[in-house]
């Protein structure tokens, strides 16, 4: 009975320090989810805005030409970008872009190529034998713009080269804290935004100055590097997230673990009582007999 | 009587300035500085590297911006920039060494050198300069 109370004892001890880890963790997550929440929402004014003179522009029907707006003809090759975390733990949140993109990669039909962007999914799709085209990996909690742009601009190399025709983004859609959604989008060639006319009151007569082709040559690929820098923006907020929760479930189990063993501790060590007394009042009655 | 205008400034990473009133903007477009006044009519335009002026009760403030465009109607004039960094809030040497390190690259001939990226880098530099008023300002 004194060893099994031992062990009960140090598994206790045991789960104790794993909540510890798991607590902090979800602490450090939380910290973090706040600072990229509000990244995400910082960078909402401007894709707004952008997007209003894009669909304004497009509207007036310049730019059926421009290099990243032009539909490609004839079978295209389609790059999948997979953005995922450089760590894990955190829940289901890089195996579920990487399901999507396995899922998306399976049901096209057409030539694929893929880039990963974080570590575990290059690690995964590596280990399968899908080299990724283009890589990135490590490039911390908070990327900024320029760096984004960075990334982005080997990506557009490759399709104003030609190598790829089309480039679709898998990433995860921050809704709350607690709930990410893996979404799907289409990067290139551009989807031109739709002008919803709810903007302005009447139509405006605007000068481009010096022309509409001139603006949206300084529009667009702005454009697709708000779509992909807020993509990576809801993807590392998601990730956060899905830490944050995936950690405090941990330390949740934990607790209750430690609770149903302390029960079994205490229950061992009340029967070892109980037995030593039985033993005592025993021994005590044989000697009076 | 002139009448004012409202200004904000965008960034991707968050907004700069924020509905400010100001009776004259005076602009880095792309061909060239362009003054904006009140009932000015709605325009769409690239901007350059550059400096921004706005005035406000008198005197000009201004503000490095590095590219984008500007789009004003109804004398709300919306500025997105790739960065935009306040005069005030500019660290001087930090720009004065981008400068010199922009100079010394464009200077040196050799061939492995970016020299469009370079004179971007030099450009963004003086204007964070001019905008801190470290430099006289000649537009």
């Amino acid at each position: 009975m004194a060893e099994n109370k031992r062990a009960v004892l140090r598994k206790i001890k045991g789960y104790k320090s794993m909540m510890q880890i798991t607590k902090a963790m979800k602490m450090v997550s939380a910290s973090k989810l706040r600072r990229a929440q509000e990244k995400v929402l910082a960078a909402r004014p401007y894709a707004r805005e952008l997007t209003k003179t894009l669909a304004r522009l497009v509207k007036g029907g310049a730019g059926a030409n421009h290099p990243l707006l032009a539909q490609r003809t004839g079978t295209p090759t389609v790059a999948y970008v997979a953005i995922t975390a450089d760590r894990g733990l955190a829940g289901g949140f890089n195996v579920n872009i990487i399901r999507k993109t396995q899922a998306a990669m399976k049901a096209d039909p057409r030539p694929l190529k893929l880039v990963a962007i974080g570590r575990k999914g290059r690690d995964f799709f590596r280990k399968r034998g899908v080299m990724p085209v283009v890589e990135f990996t490590g490039f911390g909690e908070e990327p900024s713009f320029a760096l984004v742009r960075q990334m982005l601009s080997q990506i557009t190399d490759l399709y104003l080269k030609g190598e790829i025709d089309e480039v679709r983004l898998i990433y995860t859609e921050f809704v709350n804290p607690v709930t990410q959604r893996p979404k799907e989008m289409q990067l290139l060639p551009v989807v031109a935004p739709e002008d919803t006319g709810a903007h302005d009151g009447p139509d405006m007569d605007y000068i481009y100055v010096p022309d509409a082709e001139a603006v949206l040559n300084t529009l667009v690929p702005r454009f697709v590097e708000t779509l992909f820098y807020q993509a990576i923006l809801e993807s590392k907020a998601s990730e956060h997230g899905a830490r944050m929760t995936a950690m405090g479930s941990a330390t949740d189990n934990a607790k209750e673990l430690i609770a149903k063993y302390t029960l079994a501790f205490n229950r061992a060590r009340q029967a070892g009582i109980t037995r030593e007394i039985s033993e005592i009042v025993g021994g005590a009655a044989a000697l009076e007999g | 009587m002139a009448g004012e205008m409202t200004l904000q400034i965008v960034t991707p990473e968050g907004t700069v300035v924020k509905d400010v009133k100001t009776d004259a903007v005076i602009i880095p477009a792309s061909e060239g500085s362009m003054g904006i006044l009140h009932n000015h009519a709605p325009m769409v335009t690239a901007l350059k590297v550059g400096v921004l002026r706005y005035k406000q009760g008198g005197h000009y403030k201004r503000v490095a911006l590095a590219g984008g465009f500007m789009e004003l109607s109804n004398n709300l004039i919306t500025v997105l920039a790739d960065t935009a960094e306040i005069g005030e809030t500019i660290d001087v040497l930090r720009a004065q060494e981008a400068r010199k390190r922009a100079e010394t690259r464009l200077r040196d001939r050799a061939a492995n050198v970016d020299r469009t990226r370079a004179e971007i880098a030099l450009q963004r530099a003086m204007a964070r300069l001019k905008a801190a008023g470290k430099l006289e300002d000649k537009d």
